[in-house]
């Protein structure tokens, strides 16, 4: 549904088609994954500068994308200010002297996103080179796991399937990587392909238990990767305190260190924290996308997730395609976990190890549009606002909550296209076909 | 997807021949009681194991001694499963399979307590019954929102935010006003709003309904944290110190022999649950609303055709929904705990499993929010007595439990037929 050379009218979708004025062809995709591929449509092409101003102000899938930002942005900032009772007290003689409000609030939000720039991008006053490379090193950190985890959900999305057990994939990888971590004793490179590929497993066989039920009983994998995104946890929990996998030194709930000889490398010297899972991501990312475009299994998987009654009538084994879409959704979330404790957000298990990625994964996966480029950028998004987060937590005093309220409402604003354009006036466009309504129900 | 020709997917096990659905059952019970008879009757001790009706070693007790009612139990089950096998009729199914689970809990309680450190040796019932009913009590709330919104057509994900909204706005408007029926309000308030969201985006702006829900949990985890920390924190006693409701007993009732104690001692949301349960379960099933919210569940087109408004039920039944679920929310912030970050942990997600595991039922709701409250008890008590069975497995019984259910495997679930699609009129 995603060919970028069909030149023919948006294919079916929620908004009618009809309002649509600006563009007679495929144009005005403003999303950077397909923009380098998409060539012009049939007939006379107006210039590209009237495009570019029609499409600017049109609800396309890039436009959205960016006013969501700004929406989240101001919902964040009013959460700020009534959570301040310092700059709310100057609410309180607002129609005596108003500038007081003004100032007080656009000097604490102004700050608060300031730091949430400087700690993800660029600050201003970085004199070294690594603190100048800090900023990014921290958000391709973040960036990592997130790839992996929208990535996965993204790949089901697209079979028909909704994995909401990304976070329990990413549990079970997380485990078997860090097993194959500590306990076998292999020669640095192996040991780390060795642990990755363990992540992977753990992953993939998370996945195949909610694929196998699906395809066999047609027990809904909604409920069954939630259950087993829990039933993870708590044997995640269990297994930390055992022999031989807690740590000998410690009493608290944490299992022994991954050996070094199976951490991904750093990129950047010692001192930062963006470690080789960045490069894995790109290249997941490239292997789903040509998966998905390019092979057979991806045409069949697209087929079953449009339509699944039509792809077995023409010869397709759902079955197979659901087992098979699981499994490499797990095996990809399970990639995702893995770089947790393999790479420097953490060097061994404890029992929030892995964090909220796979949740993350979902949200990541709705703001890339679940197409494997679209996803590595949002998961960079997501991982610049929490590499800004923790900067913003300890200079401004801004809750990291904050961070996850933003990711949230972004999120809601994207799935809701029509309340977004309300809002900003927007012009309606084909190309902003937001597919959020996959699954359908239990 | 029933309808193809092509049995690809196997849609649901049709079990034909000798090998039915109850003759699976039977075979898996008879495997258990095998199990209990022999590995429990082994590993207990020559111990009593005594349930006592109190609250502590003294007082009335039943006792039987270990090995022997582990073995004894663990036949009951065996011959349950037994009859099955051998092909029972069907009305017997539910009371055979109940007695056959039940006696194989009980063989398995028998090796426990008798295994139990010396001195330990004995089960207090009345704490075990509270402790069940302490905390299903959330999940009873969760569920019993999750029925309201579902049976409407609207999958409800998001009871783990209403849950945590009502518990936040709670303990924060309880603490301000000191006043804990303004706390109540306010955590239904709460509550409400996540469901409200729930109820535009999912009805008005058709966004699907699962994806939604999940959102509206991280919302609600982020809005309630970072309030939390700039808040509550900094001035817990303004902000999140709210007063609780006491204990009220019930005269006559509270003097039962161990349900008394137990239940009729509780605060006002044990009550409240257990007369949501009643007062639910009769609108659903005996009134005007129920059967319009079950038909448009169902067949929303039919229903609009007869002239229900769709919308406009779907929306009250969601924010009700999330009324009934901040309430629920309250009964951790109101009456036992003071708020903390993410204090509902995952709890909203057993009461989604409660909702499937008991069908869309009131009644089944709370069924199986007692018998996860009773996994969840269980596992503190053995942990209590040093049992060799880590809680973390007990912990995992009840998402266990719901993929068993849901796979057809302890008897199909089914969901209302129109639940998660929205609905468009046209």
């Amino acid at each position: 549904m995603s060919d970028p050379n069909s030149a023919q009218p948006g294919s079916p979708d929620k908004e009618p088609a009809s309002e649509e004025q600006a563009g007679r062809t495929a144009l005005g995709n403003t999303e950077r994954a397909e923009a380098a591929t998409t060539p012009g449509g049939p007939g006379p092409r107006p210039t590209l500068g009237r495009l570019f101003l029609e499409n600017l102000w049109a609800a396309n899938t890039f436009t959205v994308t960016l006013l969501s930002l700004v929406l989240a942005m101001v919902v964040g900032a009013v959460l700020m200010i009534i959570s301040d009772p310092e700059v709310l007290a100057t609410y309180g003689y607002i129609t005596a002297r108003p500038s007081d409000a003004i100032n007080a609030s656009w000097t604490l939000v102004s700050e608060a996103y300031a730091n949430l720039f400087k700690g993800s991008v660029f600050d201003p006053a970085a004199t070294t080179v690594n603190a100048a490379l800090s900023p990014i090193s921290e958000t391709l950190t973040y960036t990592a796991p997130l790839v992996f985890t929208g990535l996965s959900v993204a790949l089901a999305f697209r079979g028909g399937l909704f994995n909401i057990g990304a976070q329990g994939q990413a549990t079970m990888g997380i485990i078997l990587a860090a097993l194959a971590g500590f306990l076998l004793p292999l020669p640095p490179g192996l040991h780390l392909l060795v642990a990755v590929l363990a992540g992977a497993l753990g992953g993939a066989i998370w996945g195949f238990i909610p694929g196998i039920l699906k395809a066999r009983t047609g027990a809904h994998e909604v409920i069954n990767t939630i259950m087993l995104n829990y039933i993870a946890v708590y044997f995640l929990t269990w297994l930390i305190v055992q022999n031989g996998v807690q740590d000998p030194s410690r009493t608290d709930a944490i299992s022994r260190p991954v050996d070094a000889s199976a951490q991904l490398p750093r990129l950047f010297g010692d001192g930062l924290r963006a470690h080789a899972g960045i490069i894995l991501a790109v290249l997941a990312t490239w292997a789903v996308a040509w998966l998905l475009n390019r092979s057979t299994l991806g045409f069949e998987l697209r087929a079953v997730g449009a339509n699944p009654d039509a792809a077995r009538t023409a010869g397709i084994s759902v079955t197979r395609t659901y087992v098979l879409v699981m499994v490499f959704a797990g095996a990809l979330a399970g990639l995702g976990g893995s770089q947790m404790v393999l790479g420097t957000t953490a060097a061994a298990l404890t029992p929030l190890v892995v964090a909220q990625i796979g949740f993350d994964g979902i949200l990541v996966a709705l703001l890339g549009r679940v197409k494997p480029w679209g996803v590595a950028l949002a998961a960079l998004l997501f991982g610049a606002l929490q590499a800004g987060g923790n900067r913003m937590q300890s200079y401004s005093g801004i809750s990291l909550e904050l961070v996850t309220v933003l990711q949230a409402l972004i999120v809601i604003f994207i799935a809701a296209p029509a309340l977004v354009k309300a809002i900003f006036q927007l012009r309606a466009a084909r190309t902003a076909r937001l597919q959020t309504s996959l699954a359908k129900g239990w | 997807m029933s309808t193809t020709a092509v049995p690809d997917v196997a849609v649901a096990a049709v079990d034909e021949g000798f090998w039915t659905r109850n003759r699976k059952v039977g075979l898996v019970l008879l495997a258990l009681g095998l199990l209990a008879a022999v590995l429990f009757g082994a590993l207990a001790t020559g111990e009593q194991a005594r349930f006592t009706l109190s609250e502590d070693a003294a007082g009335a007790a039943l006792e039987v001694k270990g090995t022997v009612g582990a073995i004894v139990f663990g036949l009951i089950a065996l011959a349950a499963g037994g009859s099955m096998l051998a092909g029972l009729p069907k009305r017997w199914f539910v009371p055979v399979l109940a007695v056959g689970l039940v006696a194989f809990v009980l063989s398995f309680l028998c090796w426990q307590v008798s295994a139990a450190p010396t001195g330990q040796n004995f089960m207090p019932l009345v704490n075990i019954v509270r402790g069940t009913f302490l905390l299903a009590l959330p999940l009873i709330f969760g569920s019993l929102a999750g029925v309201l919104c579902e049976r409407s057509g609207v999958v409800n994900v998001a009871i783990e935010g209403q849950l945590l909204m009502g518990a936040f706005s709670g303990a924060l408007f309880g603490s301000i006003s000191g006043n804990v029926w303004v706390g109540l309000l306010a955590a239904a308030i709460g509550g409400s709003l996540i469901s409200l969201l729930l109820a535009v985006f999912s009805i008005r702006y058709l966004v699907d309904q699962v994806v939604m829900g999940i959102v509206l949990n991280l919302l609600a985890v982020g809005i309630t944290g970072f309030l939390y920390e700039r808040l509550m924190q900094t001035d817990a006693a303004r902000y999140n110190s709210a007063p609780r409701f006491s204990n009220w007993e019930i005269p006559l009732l509270s003097d039962i022999p161990l349900l008394g104690p137990a239940l009729f001692r509780g605060n006002i949301f044990l009550y409240l649950a257990l007369l949501l349960v009643l007062v639910i379960h009769i609108a659903l099933f005996r009134t005007r609303w129920g059967l319009r919210t079950r038909s448009v569940g169902e067949h929303p087109t039919a229903a609009d055709t007869l002239g229900v408004r769709v919308l406009g039920l779907r929306y009250r039944n969601v924010i009700m929904a999330g009324a009934v679920a901040g309430i629920g929310g309250a009964s951790y912030t109101l009456a036992l705990f003071s708020f903390t970050k993410n204090m509902i942990g995952g709890k909203g997600f057993i009461a989604l499993a409660a909702l499937i595991f008991g069908r869309w039922s009131p009644t089944g709701a709370l069924l199986a929010a007692l018998f996860f409250g009773f996994a969840d008890q269980l596992a503190t008590y053995l942990g209590a007595i040093n049992s060799v069975i880590p809680g973390q497995f007990l912990a995992m019984l009840p998402y266990l439990a719901t993929i068993l259910a849901v796979a057809g495997l302890v008897g199909r679930v089914r969901a209302p037929a129109a639940d998660g699609k929205p609905y468009i009129k046209g």
